[in-house]
């Protein structure tokens, strides 16, 4: 199996997705969308030309905003993020954007209070924590039987670290998303991630369960065979269908980006970036690695 | 065999009625998809309610009446379907509030959600129509029983509680006594005067709160309602009718409005993206895995029937987040299948026959496809919890899909396969069963 025959290529070209994913977290941060920092996020549609960003800034400042973001979005608009709204900056939304010929529309509003954010961020900790917690659990109890030559808790500690890749990666492309185009973390974003790890550990386990049923039928007809070739055949035999089932999720996912609502397009991708991850992990970090751990257990007990 | 062909048959039958349930409903518009507000356009409100005032035994009936208050005033300016509900919240800011959802379907205009949310109760006049007052009035006859009066409650200076004094009435009887301004005055004087003997009706929120009848001009300015009030009653309408009329103070918070436009575009684009990621994936399995992959494809299209049957009969109310998810399923709807057909397909090449084949690939594919569907099922319960009704619609959908799925790409796909009955002895049955680049 050439995976496992390579697997130090892969290992250093998980280890550069990683670092990248990190730098650019490091570098571009993470910036919180209205729904956990509270303010407002408006989005402004034009009917007929958008005007040119310099001047309506001006027009904004005149008319007392203060603590603004403006950023064009899609072809005729544009995002406004802020503080609180009083009633008559509300009221004057649409007078004040109109500029130019154009005539501007609130397409979307979003008011957050303070309370309602910070409860929100909390609730998602919580998801987050909560999601985690009961994958462990699952994985636990999916290798609860013990098994040689590598025990059970081993499988679940590697299935724990493709789990940290698969968040790493999208959350260090998103981190970029947001510099390139805006991209904000919302509740959606959160819930693309939550989604991202419950699909992806299971691939992982498919395999380790192959792994794992290999070895016995090897123990029960008393055949040795290596366990970097028992690991590889097992992964010869998943890797199809592993590929197959995530490419089915990505079709779709493609879809729902390209042609799907404005307001999915980022969670679209984030789970497009993130099941990606999810499924190379499982292919080409999940085994490699209980192989190399395999080899540094046998290389120490000598 | 026959039995399995008959089940087969049996399962295309209620895929048609499906089908056909789901087109009707929503062809006829007896039972339409839910659209929540990001699809529909509207507005939700979020408010905090005050309640330093409110004993805490109190507080579950202030926030009942408050609902009601708010409830009657929004049905009252026509606006379809609305949802008025009070929920316990802060809890995990490290406060403890409690608050009032408002969402008016249809609202696109945020000032004008908030002004008809905030505004003080709306006070009217109305002369009743013919001779006998009616026994019962509702909101649907009131304006072919009554004829509007031109004065209205913008014409009030202030409202006073009283005890009836006068020789008419039960003596003692608490009553609201209505002061006009100079202008009101003037219009109650010219009023009473042309419709002595007619029945008029004082009307709050545009419920009736008495009629009583014009014995003489007045004018003066002043008005007597005698509604049969406790002194508790009178008082509070006093009160409404001077301060606005809400049990406790309320407070905006949030609020969230999406255009109309922005909603039917998302609606389109949802269904767009619905289709094609359907035919995407149909081509997909018919590609790869042939045969099989066809059966999974009718499977699949079971299981979007089943779902929006499903929406339809729970009622699911449908977001953007909600379609997402529906296409996500729908990607993961066929992992089942997948499983399934790899195993098959390494049993078949292990020499079993196709009958002993499909069994084995199903019996063994099986601890995968709960595996999967658990750790998806987690994450569903788990987002569910966490759940803005933007989430929430996200997760529903996503568990569902992950439920019905199992069940549709396991039972229906067996039964389709068992009930062709073929053999993978010759080479043709064999390619039909191969897949990819497999022969």
């Amino acid at each position: 199996m050439f995976i496992i025959r390579h697997r130090n290529v892969f290992f250093a070209l998980t280890g550069i997705l990683v670092l990248a994913s990190l730098v650019s977290l490091a570098v571009f941060g993470l910036k919180f969308g209205t729904d956990f920092t509270g303010g407002t996020l408006v989005e402004i549609r034009y009917d007929g030309t958008r005007p040119d960003a310099a001047p309506l800034t001006e027009t904004l400042n005149d008319a007392g905003f203060k603590n603004y973001s403006l950023r064009e979005s899609g072809d005729n608009g544009y995002t406004l993020r802020t503080q609180s709204l009083t009633d008559a900056e509300r009221g004057m939304l649409s007078a004040v954007f109109s500029y130019q010929g154009g005539t501007a529309f609130v397409d979307q509003l979003t008011e957050v209070g303070p309370t309602i954010g910070v409860e929100l961020r909390n609730k998602a900790l919580i998801a987050l924590a909560l999601v985690l917690l009961c994958i462990l659990l699952f994985i636990a109890f999916a290798f609860r039987k013990v098994s040689q030559p590598i025990s059970s808790w081993i499988y679940g500690l590697i299935a724990l670290i493709t789990l940290v890749h698969d968040v790493i990666i999208p959350v260090g492309f998103f981190a970029a998303l947001g510099f390139l185009t805006g991209a904000h973390v919302d509740t959606l974003f959160v819930t693309a991630i939550l989604t991202v790890l419950g699909f992806s550990i299971h691939d992982t386990i498919v395999v380790f369960d192959r792994v794992r049923e290999n070895l016995r039928v090897n123990h029960d007809h008393n055949r040795k065979e290596d366990f970097a070739d028992v690991a590889g055949r097992s992964l010869g035999q998943t890797f199809v269908r592993s590929i197959n089932t995530s490419l089915t999720v990505l079709f779709t996912l493609l879809v729902l980006y390209f042609i799907g609502p404005a307001s999915t397009r980022d969670f679209a991708l984030t789970l497009l970036v993130g099941i990606t991850a999810g499924t190379y992990s499982s292919i080409f970090l999940a085994t490699p690695l209980l192989v190399t751990t395999e080899r540094w257990l046998k290389n120490r007990k000598k | 065999m026959l039995q399995k062909r008959l089940t087969a048959l049996l399962i295309l039958l209620v895929g048609a009625g499906i089908a056909w349930f789901v087109y009707s409903s929503e062809v006829s518009g007896a039972r339409p998809f839910k659209l929540g507000l990001d699809l529909s356009g509207g507005t939700q409100l979020v408010y905090r309610a005050d309640l330093k005032a409110i004993a805490a035994t109190d507080v579950a009936d202030s926030m009942a009446s408050l609902r009601d208050t708010i409830e009657r005033r929004v049905n009252m300016f026509g606006v379809s379907e609305p949802i008025v509900q009070t929920e316990h919240g802060g809890t995990l800011a490290g406060t403890s509030e409690e608050r009032l959802i408002v969402e008016l379907p249809g609202v696109t205009d945020t000032q004008k959600a908030i002004a008809l949310i905030g505004q003080t109760p709306v006070l009217e006049f109305r002369l009743l129509r013919g001779e006998t007052p009616p026994g019962e009035i509702s909101s649907t006859t009131v304006n072919q029983l009554f004829e509007p009066a031109a004065i209205t409650g913008k014409d009030l200076a202030s409202a006073q509680l009283q005890f009836n004094q006068s020789a008419g009435g039960i003596p003692n009887e608490p009553v609201v006594v209505l002061k006009f301004n100079s202008e009101g005055a003037r219009m109650f004087a010219a009023l009473t005067r042309d419709n002595v003997g007619r029945y008029f009706g004082i009307f709050l929120d545009g419920v009736p709160i008495s009629v009583p009848v014009i014995r003489e001009s007045i004018p003066d300015g002043t008005a007597v309602i005698s509604g049969g009030f406790t002194a508790e009653g009178a008082k509070e309408l006093a009160r409404n009718l001077n301060y606005g009329a809400l049990p406790v103070p309320i407070e905006l918070i949030s609020t969230q409005t999406v255009s109309a436009t922005l909603g039917g575009e998302a609606v389109q684009d949802g269904i767009l993206a619905a289709l094609w990621g359907v035919i995407a994936v149909a081509i997909f399995m018919v590609l790869w895995y042939r045969l099989p992959g066809l059966l999974a494809t009718c499977a699949l299209m079971l299981y979007v029937l089943v779902v929006l049957a499903l929406f339809l009969v729970i009622p699911v109310t449908l977001t953007a987040a909600g379609i997402a998810a529906f296409i996500l399923s729908v990607g993961m709807a066929v992992d089942a299948n997948i499983l399934i057909f790899e195993r098959t397909r390494e049993e078949l090449q292990g020499g079993k026959s196709a009958k002993e084949a499909i069994h084995d690939g199903f019996a063994r594919a099986w601890p995968s496809i709960r595996d999967s569907n658990i750790s998806s099922m987690i994450t569903a319960v788990i987002l569910f919890w966490f759940g803005t009704s933007l989430i929430k619609g996200f997760a529903l959908v996503f568990g569902l899909g992950v439920l019905v799925s199992m069940l549709t790409a396991i039972t229906v796909s067996r039964t389709f396969l068992m009930a062709l009955g073929l053999e993978a002895k010759h080479g043709f049955t064999r390619l039909l069963f191969g897949s990819g680049t497999h022969l």
